[in-house]
């Protein structure tokens, strides 16, 4: 079981719910991906037109648990006001903190991500940061309270898989206890495989599901994926080598002197 | 006096969140609120005064990755 704060989770595949053909597609999608987890945000809502009334209701109708993040954030202040106003929507005290520093790579401002960390540990939120693969940034946001980091695979939307697998694994390797989500910039179901298999507890994917020509079985690819790759890890992977090892016996091969 | 509603200048004698919000049709909604960039919570609102000038967000639910 997969432990996030105080709710234990049998499914490792965390999906977004942004830009999906139709919430007809989204809907099948998270059936197909038998995610328990969906993330959510806030925009701003004109009286007349109230798209977010029917999207909430769609979720409410999921019975999924709700990740509200602070995409578009860019300043300490952003963020605690956001998640405060996620908090009162969608009545959960787990926040996706993202507070952006750079806007083509939506790097995460690891800097005002401690600090409004920091802020909303203090508040009582289960801050779930979306943070570089950097250990001491980690280290930091742990300090600050979060129970739970979201490293980067490689840029958000970018398909890029596990840009830097050496820190992660390290990352990995640093802290055996804190779950470890991978959110951002898987682009296909090997990739997820990949995440599990190096020991991360679970991923996070949206583009690659929602902007597949086919978001329903790509979501149930990621699916196995994700499975296999938690099963490969449990199992023991071999080690690499350099050179051939036989699989079959060598000992009575047929003409040998 | 003039109110910043979600980045569009209205024009209301409403100085109190909870009416303006109903004035503007928000009534029913699954909203949140923040004025001036600092949540207001439901339970605030009714006791929040506005001035000429404010800023008012009207957030709700949204797809989100």
């Amino acid at each position: 079981m997969l432990q996030l704060y105080a709710l234990s989770l049998s499914s490792r595949l965390l999906l977004g719910s942004a830009r999906y053909p139709s919430p007809a597609i989204l809907k099948d999608a998270v059936r197909a991906a038998r995610t328990e987890v969906v993330t959510v945000s806030l925009r701003r809502e004109s009286s007349g037109e109230r798209a977010g009334q029917g999207f909430w209701s769609l979720i409410r109708e999921l019975g999924v648990h709700v990740l509200p993040n602070t995409a578009g954030c860019h300043s300490v202040k952003e963020a605690v006001n956001t998640a405060h106003m996620a908090r009162e929507v969608f009545g959960t005290a787990w926040i996706k903190l993202e507070v952006i520093g750079e806007d083509d790579t939506l790097q995460p401002d690891v800097f005002g991500l401690t600090e409004a960390a920091r802020i909303l540990c203090a508040e009582g939120f289960e801050v779930f940061p979306y943070t570089t693969e950097d250990l001491v940034v980690a280290e930091r946001l742990l300090a600050a309270g979060c129970r739970v980091l979201m490293p980067w695979g490689s840029p958000i939307g970018s398909g890029r898989g596990l840009n830097n697998p050496f820190a992660l694994s390290a990352l990995r390797a640093h802290f055996p206890q804190v779950p470890l989500i991978i959110d951002a910039g898987l682009g296909v179901p090997s990739h997820a495989a990949r995440a599990l298999e190096l020991g991360f507890d679970a991923v996070l994917i949206n583009t690659a599901i929602a902007r597949a020509r086919d978001p329903v079985q790509m979501a149930a690819a990621f699916a196995h994926a994700v499975e296999a790759g938690r099963a490969a890890r449990l199992a023991g992977a071999i080690e690499p080598r350099d050179m051939a090892e036989p699989s079959t016996p060598v000992m009575g091969t047929a003409f040998r002197p | 006096m003039k109110i910043l509603v979600n980045g569009d200048w209205r024009e209301t004698v409403t100085a109190q969140l909870g009416a303006l919000l109903e004035e503007l049709g928000y009534g029913q909604s699954v909203v949140t609120t923040a004025v001036n960039g600092e949540f207001v919570a439901v339970s605030a609102r009714t006791r929040t005064a506005l001035s000429d000038g404010d800023r008012l967000e009207v957030l709700a639910p949204m797809q989100g990755g």
